[in-house]
């Protein structure tokens, strides 16, 4: 989702005004479609990276080459890898107004009730170098405490030693195919340190760093929570990204050190041509906290589990997911635990709506590795589905080494019961008011965990799929 | 002569002042009319209602009496538009509308009222908000979706003064719709809506039952205080203390998804203390079918 900040400063004014044509006109730079050594090696080369970098993402591009694409979770035979754009690189002095930006975006921007500024981001209207400001603001008040929080690629720059202490790590390229092809090509992303002991009084966003087309597609996040340190980070955007890119394959590592704590709370509203394939790991070490928000709004295809290994007694994992297909998509989604030690906790709360024919699948592990005794799961999974042609369906694994253990599992299915919608449409509402309101009821349980602005944007971005979809 | 023309024209203005005044009284007593003609009503392919005759003019307070399973809340459903209770014959009228080929949210806009016997839950659904939405469709019939509601103050001041009327814990607004309610506590927030709603037509299925008898009193109470000139009610009861309060115009059996005697408040009474027995007695046909529907289903 986010965009390649340093990649774009040397370009200057207009980085992102390709977002809404398919025009490759203004473009400085395109790399050919497809996907070689050659290539990744001249990504390497333009981003101006040590050669540890440029070997570590072509012994990833030979990883991604050996290992077979996954036979589980949604149908990936549609992707084609020959036929994307690994890296674009926009072109100079090509300023966009916001009058050629599309109505029917301009609308749900609108309606969404983004402010003119971000609005205008958002559509590429706004040159980039302002996101280079949101970006040196934060530096000015944190930089003070020692917090890091800037693009990837900078990061990799100025913070050469904390970076390749954990920068792959948690998810190695061998880790899976998307993995090992983002590693190689990857672009993009946010990169933060927070130190010992600095809790963070509001969430750090990367709202801003919203992309249009063709960028980020494969951002890399690297995050660390250093002793009794807190955060609570924001990434992605409410909007609907209208993205004519076909493949986004993310990878997102955080590390929670003693007594620390994050949230990271996402919310993506793909477009429905993207395949959304992201691999998202956090370790926890002694008493430590570690949550995924997620919220799965569009795409065509989403396989995404957030997993939280708990490394030392006493570390906890929460992950609260939301997902909404509608018609041709799937989201399957869910999270992975993995207790590797005694007395750590999590759980799982999976909320899923479905309609016009859409899947959602939960698909979670919860894994109890041996010699962790005294461990408590729970995994609460709901779908809702709204019609009959969509479909939901629940993928629950279960590996326990050890008997000492407490693993709930609870799922319920249900259908917007004919009860209720008599039930509100005889107080006056429309039907689709009345399902708005079942479904906005339905996820506000993880509605209630988000900040404030987000849960206002999600239950309208939920109103508008809703809109007209009933009756 | 003049005086001739003036004593005329004094007549005529006369004239012409009387028959104003008619009609503005007319005006004034212009009620609404719900009209149910030759009522039938099947769920799946079973026929239930089977030619119900009813009218209940605003004003008017209808007891609707009859054993169980004798189709008394399937009337009110088939009222209301729950698409499981097919009208297959006869009509449902206000002043000339046909309700019929309304939605139920349409006939909640034209002042139709059901309080259910058994109120859903919708979880997640904050009372209060889901109460702002129905009274802002309810009072601007035109709203469309999207547009604003009944501002948040004066609705917030409306809803705390009515739970105060009718003895209700204010934190119940802020809890999701029926979401853990006791039986008596959903029977009240049915009660609540009919008092923020002020429907023209309220049918009140079994509002009284599963109450203890501090809340029959509150709600029967509550009731007789919200109906009046403006609104007529339909009560369906097995109990006495509801129409004690409110004292029925007109009290109904309903026998085999007919209704088969119409009495006054009388009629009520004597029901409550002699049972059905001698209803079948003086309506053999129907007690027939209702055997036949009874062995039927078991
Ligand atoms: N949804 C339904 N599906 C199947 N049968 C139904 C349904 N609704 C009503 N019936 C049947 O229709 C008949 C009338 O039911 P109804 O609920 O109208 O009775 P009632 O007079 O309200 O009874 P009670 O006094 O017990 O509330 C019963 O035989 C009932 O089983
Ligand atoms: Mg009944």
């Amino acid at each position: 989702m986010s965009t390649d900040i340093a990649d774009n400063t040397d370009v200057g004014v207009g980085a992102y005004q390709y977002g809404f044509h398919d025009s490759t006109d203004n473009y400085a730079f395109t790399s050919r479609k497809g996907l070689d050594a050659e290539m990744v090696s001249q990504i390497s080369e333009m981003k101006g990276e040590p050669d540890w970098m440029r070997e570590f993402r072509l012994r990833s591009l030979e990883i991604f080459d050996q290992k077979p694409m996954p036979n589980w979770g949604g149908d990936l035979s549609h992707l084609d890898f020959q036929d994307i754009y690994y890296y674009v690189k926009a072109s100079d002095h090509q300023e966009k107004s916001w009058d050629d930006v599309p109505e029917e975006i301009r609308k749900t921007y609108d309606r969404l009730g983004i402010p003119e500024a971000e609005k205008k981001y958002l559509s590429g209207v706004k040159a980039q170098y302002e996101s280079e400001v949101v970006y040196g603001s934060l530096d000015g008040d944190l930089a003070k405490l020692g917090v890091i929080f800037t693009d990837t690629v900078s990061a990799l720059r100025d913070h050469p030693e904390l970076f390749r202490k954990y920068f792959g790590t948690l998810i190695p390229p061998s880790d899976n195919k998307f993995a090992a092809l983002n590693s190689a090509v990857w672009s993009g992303g946010s990169f933060i340190y927070i130190p010992p002991g600095v809790n963070l009084e509001f969430p750090l966003q990367a709202y801003f760093r919203i992309n249009t087309e063709n960028m980020g597609q494969f951002e890399r996040t690297l995050i660390i929570v250093d002793e009794g340190a807190s955060l609570h980070y924001v990434e992605g955007c409410t909007a609907p990204t209208y993205s004519s890119d076909s493949l986004h394959s993310a990878v997102v590592e955080i590390v929670v050190n003693k007594g620390g704590r994050c949230r990271y709370t996402t919310i993506q509203n793909w477009s429905n041509n993207v395949y959304n394939l992201v691999t998202k790991r956090a370790m926890v070490y002694q008493d430590g906290l570690m949550e995924w928000i997620d919220g799965n709004l569009g795409s065509r295809l989403t396989m995404k589990y957030p997993a939280i290994y708990l490394m030392e007694p006493g570390a906890r994992g929460e992950t609260l997911s939301i997902a909404f297909a509608s018609k041709d998509q799937h989201q399957d989604a869910g999270a992975k635990m993995v207790h590797c030690a005694p007395n750590t906790t999590s759980r799982i709360i999976s909320k899923s709506i479905t309609k016009d024919g859409g899947r959602a699948s939960y698909r979670g592990l919860v894994k109890v590795e041996k010699g962790a005794v005294n461990c408590k799961s729970n995994v609460i999974c709901d779908a809702l589905i709204l019609d009959p042609q969509s479909q939901s369906d629940t993928y629950p694994y279960i590996e326990i080494e050890e008997s000492d253990v407490t693993i709930e599992h609870e799922a319920s299915v249900s259908k917007i019961a004919e009860e209720q919608l008599l039930y509100l449409m005889s107080r006056g509402l429309t039907e689709s008011e009345a399902s708005a309101m079942i479904v906005t009821g339905f996820v506000e349980p993880l509605i209630k965990e988000l900040p404030m602005e987000y849960a206002v944007e999600m239950n309208r971005l939920i109103e508008l799929q809703m809109e007209g979809s009933v009756g | 002569m003049r005086e001739i023309v003036v004593e005329v024209i004094a007549r005529v203005v006369d004239d012409l002042l009387r028959l104003r005044k008619h009609l503005v009284e007319a005006d004034f007593e212009m009620n609404s009319k719900l009209k149910i003609e030759n009522l039938h009503v099947q769920v799946g392919e079973t026929p239930i209602l089977k030619g119900v005759h009813l009218e209940i003019s605003q004003g008017e307070i209808h007891a609707l009496m009859g054993p169980n399973g004798s189709g008394k809340s399937t009337l009110a459903y088939a009222l209301m538009g729950h698409p499981k209770y097919v009208v297959t014959q006869g009509s449902i009228d206000i002043d000339g509308i046909d309700v019929n080929e309304l939605d139920p949210c349409q006939r909640a806009r034209l002042g139709m009222f059901l309080a259910f016997q058994y109120p859903v839950t919708i979880p997640g659904v904050k009372v209060a908000d889901f109460l702002r939405h129905a009274i802002t469709n309810v009072r601007t019939p035109d709203r469309k979706e999207g547009e604003p509601l009944m501002p948040m103050k004066e609705f917030r001041i409306e809803l705390r003064d009515t739970m105060k009327q009718l003895n209700m814990d204010p934190e119940f607004a802020r809890r999701y719709l029926n979401d853990g309610f006791s039986g008596g506590e959903k029977k009240r927030m049915e009660i609540l809506q009919l008092a923020m709603l002020k429907p023209r037509f309220a049918l009140l299925d079994e509002t009284d039952s599963g109450l203890d008898s501090d809340a029959v009193r509150v709600v029967s109470e509550g009731l007789a205080k919200l109906s009046g000139p403006d609104m007529g009610v339909l009560i369906i009861t097995h109990h006495e203390r509801l129409l004690e309060y409110n004292i029925p115009n007109y009290t109904h059996v309903m026998l085999a998804g007919k209704i088969v005697e119409t009495g006054d408040a009388s009629l009520a009474h004597d029901l409550h203390a002699n049972g059905y027995a001698e209803v079948r007695k003086r309506h053999p046909e129907e007690a027939a079918q209702e055997q036949k529907q009874q062995e039927a289903t078991v």
